[in-house]
């Protein structure tokens, strides 16, 4: 592990790359600088029944959403970790030192100009303003436990849609949101998705009416302040009959001594002939417990991918999936895993087909470097009794240097012979001779080793939106750049 | 004018020597052959100057323009003017040649400096044009799935777009079928001149045919124990290296 690095200063790196190329993405490499903030609302430390209580309390929610938590923070205290097959550095984590909730107010602000200043600093810093003129719908900046700034287009709520944090969702639309809301992925689907239905707080609502297709992408922002934090966004995304969305969320946090956990919940429902891509570029800091739930239903003719970039923490545990509910629905993920020294990716994607005639998709690359740990997990359900069902899964292990280390798990279950999957795994190395082959053109080390890696995901970076695939070489860039002894 | 002296150079790979004290000064404007049988150390030879961290040199000195590159790194020597055509070039998966070459001219630039994409875009263009290569080629991954003519045509390629001080040309020659031989050839000869010294190792007499050297030097088990010019090269074809193995036992005794 890298070693801890003053966070209150300014440091070099993150000065840099604001200024280098504010053009270009939302600037995550800058991430490693934190401000001292006094907070409004602090829940304290630990995790008891007065945590929830206080939560609730200051978001002013309706008794049912309390009672759901409550009930959610029981099953999270009954259920076992699950070292039985994950890492058992998951044991480091401890429930009772973290902070569960920190805001400076429950209510965005519509402008800029009425957050904070030091929250809106840290936006101003990692370029979040400067994107949302440029090419975004909407934005949804959170900063600890809340969003400080939520916003979107005038043109795009004038057709409807609607993009706010889950506090706001559930008070305002209980309606529309109640009815899928912990219904994609109950509370005790794991240990950690009943965590986050315990004390979840910020991340997106958004609603897309029927026919209507927002032509930018909304985008979410997730900033991680204070130290020995959790923060537990919950988004929950639904595109109605015949509509289009397209869903961008990125994640900072600066490098602190103690560990962070990032515990998530995305749930996502695309109704009849809807189309949701989901985009995640992520760049945590090297100790943040990365470990998020998501997953999408896909009704008749719908169509829901993730595509999810996986860059730094400590420990990521994600397995995108998506049930395919409806005839001829399409689910795919395309998930990039970066091990770094003292990294472990495990990864994975998860396809349940439920109907005849649907497709599955799964391409996942990962690369370990050094130390580094990139595991693959799928799991591809196709019951006996439906036909016409296709999946196609292809895994690929980039490895950098003899240490490091890759595993693949992939479960395949189809029964029945009116389906077909496909299944390819392959497992390459960069080796000395290639850098050495580059090098001798000019590169440096890290610039050779960065290369390597970039041609080893450009197939799948090719078909990512403009401004994520630079950003995505711009995080390999500085993570190879860094590796190099 | 460039020029790179080799002095009395050793080079062990493992703790075996493989090359045993050789010197050669190769002067801007000067193609010198070196040929041998193989397993003589030539590829050694090459890799030791530019830099292959698996070789040692254990002593002698190899200056480029009277400064010694021997404490850089691989990539500080490329930069220096030094290039190597690869006996067997390495693939490199998802990377175009274009880009590829973007990059390693990037590199060669001050902090802060962009490459001018349309400019490069029409010397690539121009080069590939000389070298007969089409323009589909550049968008192919280095060297992924390449016959091994096509690599050799991609070395030369990046060898014109890079221009070097010194290129060490490891065995281009092999793999070419007659066409291909003379297009790289005509290549390496339209790019001779002053400010370009060329070490051409080869096992065949046939390319010195087309690029006609000043010098041809023999190695023999790590040094080089007969040199002369193009006549040599004739001379070898004709009486094949145990000839010289002959003249060296004779010499010994
Ligand atoms: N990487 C290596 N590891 C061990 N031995 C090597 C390596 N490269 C070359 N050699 C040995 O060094 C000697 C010279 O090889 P090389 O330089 O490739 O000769 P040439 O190019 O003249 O055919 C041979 O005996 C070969 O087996
Ligand atoms: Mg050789």
């Amino acid at each position: 592990m890298k070693p801890p690095t003053e966070t209150d200063i300014l440091s070099d790196s993150a000065e840099t790359g604001v200024m280098e190329n504010p053009a270009v993405g939302i600037d995550q490499s800058a991430g490693n600088f934190s401000y001292k903030m006094e907070y409004a609302f602090d829940a304290g430390t630990g995790l008891s029944e007065d945590t929830i209580r206080y939560i609730s309390s200051v978001k002013k929610e309706a008794p049912w959403i309390l009672e759901f938590r409550l009930k959610a923070l029981k099953k999270f205290f009954s259920m076992p970790m699950p070292t039985h097959w994950a890492t058992k550095d998951l044991e480091n984590i401890d429930f009772q030192k973290i902070r569960y909730y920190l805001s400076q107010g429950q209510k965005p602000k519509r402008t800029w100009d009425e957050v904070p200043d030091d929250i809106k600093k840290t936006f101003e810093r990692l370029g979040i303003p400067e994107q949302e003129r440029k090419f975004l719908a909407g934005v949804e900046a959170q900063f600890d436990s809340e969003a400080a700034y939520s916003n979107i287009k005038e043109i795009v709520s004038k057709q409807g849609v609607i993009f706010v944090n889950s506090t706001e969702g559930l008070r305002e639309h209980p309606e529309l949101f109640k009815k899928f809301f912990g219904k994609v992925i109950p509370t005790g689907d794991n240990k950690f998705s009943a965590l986050n239905s315990a004390v979840f707080s910020g991340g997106s609502f958004i609603y897309v009416p029927p026919g209507v297709k927002v032509a930018q992408p909304l985008q979410a922002y997730f900033r991680i302040n204070a130290e020995n934090f959790g923060q537990f966004e919950r988004t929950l995304i639904i595109a109605d009959e015949g509509s289009e969305v397209v869903y961008m969320e990125g994640c900072t946090a600066p490098k602190f001594s103690t560990s962070t956990l990032h515990s998530a919940v995305v749930e996502l429902v695309a109704l009849k002939g809807a189309k949701i891509q989901y985009i995640t570029v992520q760049n945590w800091a090297n100790n943040v417990f990365n470990l998020v739930t998501k997953r999408g239903i896909a009704h008749e003719d719908a169509e829901i991918k993730w595509i999810d970039c996986n860059i730094g923490s400590r420990l990521t545990m994600k397995y995108p999936g998506v049930v395919l509910k409806g005839e001829r629905a399409r689910g795919e993920v395309i998930s990039i895993a970066l091990a770094n020294d003292g990294q472990h990716q495990d990864t994975g994607a998860k396809m349940v087909h439920a109907a005849n005639n649907t497709t599955s998709n799964i391409v996942a690359k990962s690369i370990s470097v050094g130390q580094g740990r990139s595991t693959y997990r799928g799991v591809v359900h196709i019951p006996k009794h439906l036909k016409g069902c296709k999946n196609n899964t292809e895994c690929d292990a980039l490895l950098i240097n003899t240490n490091s280390r890759t595993d693949t798990y992939p479960a395949i279950s189809v029964r029945g012979d009116k389906n077909s999957t496909q299944h390819e795994a392959s497992v390459s190395k960069v080796s000395e001779d290639m850098i050495f082959y580059m090098q001798q053109r000019g590169l440096t080390e890290g610039q050779a080793m960065s290369l390597a890696v970039n041609g080893f995901i450009n197939d799948l970076a090719r078909q990512f939106p403009m401004e994520y695939s630079v950003e995505l070489k711009r995080l390999i860039d500085l993570e190879m750049e860094g590796s190099v002894g | 004018m460039s020029q790179l002296e080799i002095k009395n150079l050793h080079v062990s790979i493992a703790d075996k020597e493989i090359v045993k004290g050789l010197s050669l000064t190769i002067k801007g404007g000067e193609v010198h052959a070196i040929m041998g049988p193989n397993g003589t150390g030539k590829s050694t030879l090459s890799k030791a100057i530019a830099g292959h961290p698996d070789y040692t040199i254990t002593s002698g000195e190899v200056l480029l323009d009277g400064v010694s590159i021997l404490e850089k790194e691989a990539d500080e020597r490329a930069r220096a003017g030094i290039f190597l055509a690869f006996q067997y070039p390495s693939e490199i998966p998802g990377v175009s040649i274009a880009n590829f070459l973007r990059a390693a001219l990037q590199a060669r630039l001050a902090d802060g400096e962009e490459i001018d994409a349309s400019g490069y875009y029409k010397r690539l263009y121009a080069k590939m044009d000389l070298l007969k290569i089409d323009r589909k080629f550049t968008s192919r991954a280095v060297n992924d799935g390449f016959s091994g003519g096509e690599k050799k045509r991609c070395e030369i390629l990046q060898m014109a777009m890079l221009e070097p001080k010194v290129a060490l040309m490891d065995e281009t020659d092999s793999g070419l079928d007659i066409d291909a031989l003379r297009i790289v050839a005509d290549g390496v000869n339209t790019m001779r001149g002053p400010g370009l010294g060329v070490l051409l190792i080869t096992h065949y007499q046939r390319l010195l045919d087309y690029i006609v050297p000043d010098y041809v030097h023999v190695m023999y088990d790590g040094r080089i124990v007969k040199s002369g010019d193009k006549t040599l090269a004739h001379e070898l074809e004709a009486k094949g290296y145990d000839w010289i193995k002959k003249e060296l036992a004779t010499a010994k005794a």
